[in-house]
């Protein structure tokens, strides 16, 4: 991340000075603050509601119950995950929300699911194989119905727009698929033991 | 599509109203159970915050600064070598940074190429199959406070341009 952002402001910096666009660089950083500061009010909202309802669950025993159902299919995955372990629930969780398309709930779920594996972590500062996984799978998207990209297709006029569901789907299972391979090659070739 | 829309639209409602019932029947007093996990929401944020400014001026910056125009002309003779429309540049590059200027992008290409066209069926695919990795990546991590990511970042990269390649020659094949 250190190289990415040294890059990303050095040629940044650069282009907009060849360009003559100072200006609007300046302006753009600033507009920038404001806009991280809208997305964490959102997410303060969306954060604190489903943490809120999640602690309802937890104090019910749901979540006990719950990683029992799902525990055989995480488990494959993910391997380093005590059974009883709330993560399992988190997880699950937040691929469902995922799968579903209810995008603001799958990120405060992810959240969850983060902390739920930073208790099994050792060393607090170095990610661990299961939360690369669960990153993994959570960027290489997961979800079913594309409802934002056929809203605009058939607001636009499409003459069919749910004939991108399949290529969607198709699209996204195989990329994720990848991407978990991606991963395990990763590991099998520069990560040792762990 | 609006059944399926409307199923959608029902898992929220329904999903509170089990919670709640659910707490209800195993003695829990929920309103003190919601309060004290709510309360949690703000430290959460505040980690991220500073992870998600970071992020945020990097990409406004760059786009700002016209690199991103200059990327996205360097990879044009690319596109037309591999008989690809250049639109599908413009939606890749910004996929993986920014959700809503993705959503933008892909709008104005819908609009200029028309709702039915190659360059709109590659770009719904990408819309659809890839996520904005980095804003995940800030967010994830900020909120735990992992400092050191072995090789998740090539990971992710690598996964996301294979996603790239993937949507093109699907929707190629099945169009």
């Amino acid at each position: 991340m250190n190289i990415i952002f040294i890059l990303l402001i050095t040629i940044s910096v650069v282009f907009a000075i060849a360009n003559n666009r100072v200006e609007e660089f300046t302006t753009a950083v600033f507009d920038s603050t404001k806009l991280a500061v809208e997305i964490s009010l959102m997410l303060l909202a969306v954060i604190s509601l489903w943490l809120g309802l999640i602690k309802i669950l937890e104090d019910s025993g749901i979540i006990h119950n719950l990683s029992k159902i799902f525990r055989p299919v995480i488990k494959r995955l993910f391997k380093n995950i005590p059974d009883d372990h709330p993560a399992i629930t988190s997880i699950t969780l937040n691929f469902l929300a995922n799968l579903f398309g209810i995008g603001n709930a799958a990120t405060p779920l992810g959240i969850k699911a983060m902390q739920d594996l930073q208790t099994l972590n050792e060393d607090k500062e170095t990610i661990t194989f299961e939360m690369m996984l669960f990153i993994v799978i959570n960027t290489s998207s997961i979800q079913l119905v594309p409802f934002t990209v056929i809203g605009i297709l058939s607001g636009l006029g499409s003459k069919n727009p749910t004939a991108i569901v399949l290529p969607i789907i198709l699209a996204t299972v195989i990329s994720s698929v990848i991407a978990i391979t991606n991963l395990f090659v990763f590991r099998k070739f520069l990560g040792k033991g762990k | 599509m609006n059944k399926l829309q409307y199923i959608s639209n029902l898992i929220i409602p329904l999903f509170l109203l089990f919670v709640v019932i659910y707490g209800f029947i195993k003695k829990v007093k929920v309103y003190d159970s919601f309060i004290a996990g709510a309360k949690e929401g703000p430290g959460v944020v505040i980690k991220i915050f500073p992870y998600l400014l970071a992020i945020f001026v990097g990409i406004k910056g760059f786009q700002a600064s016209g690199a991103f125009d200059f990327l996205k002309e360097a990879l044009a003779p690319l596109c037309y070598f591999l008989n690809i429309p250049i639109e599908v540049i413009s939606i890749s590059i910004i996929k993986p940074l920014s959700g809503g200027a993705s959503t933008a992008v892909f709008t104005d290409i819908v609009k200029t190429t028309g709702p039915d066209s190659i360059a709109t069926r590659i770009s719904a695919v990408i819309m659809g199959s890839a996520e904005t990795t980095f804003y995940v990546l800030a967010i994830y991590l900020g909120s735990v406070g992992i400092k050191k990511t072995k090789y998740l970042v090539p990971v992710c990269v690598i996964s996301d341009i294979i996603g790239i390649v993937l949507a093109v020659v699907i929707v190629k094949l099945l169009f």
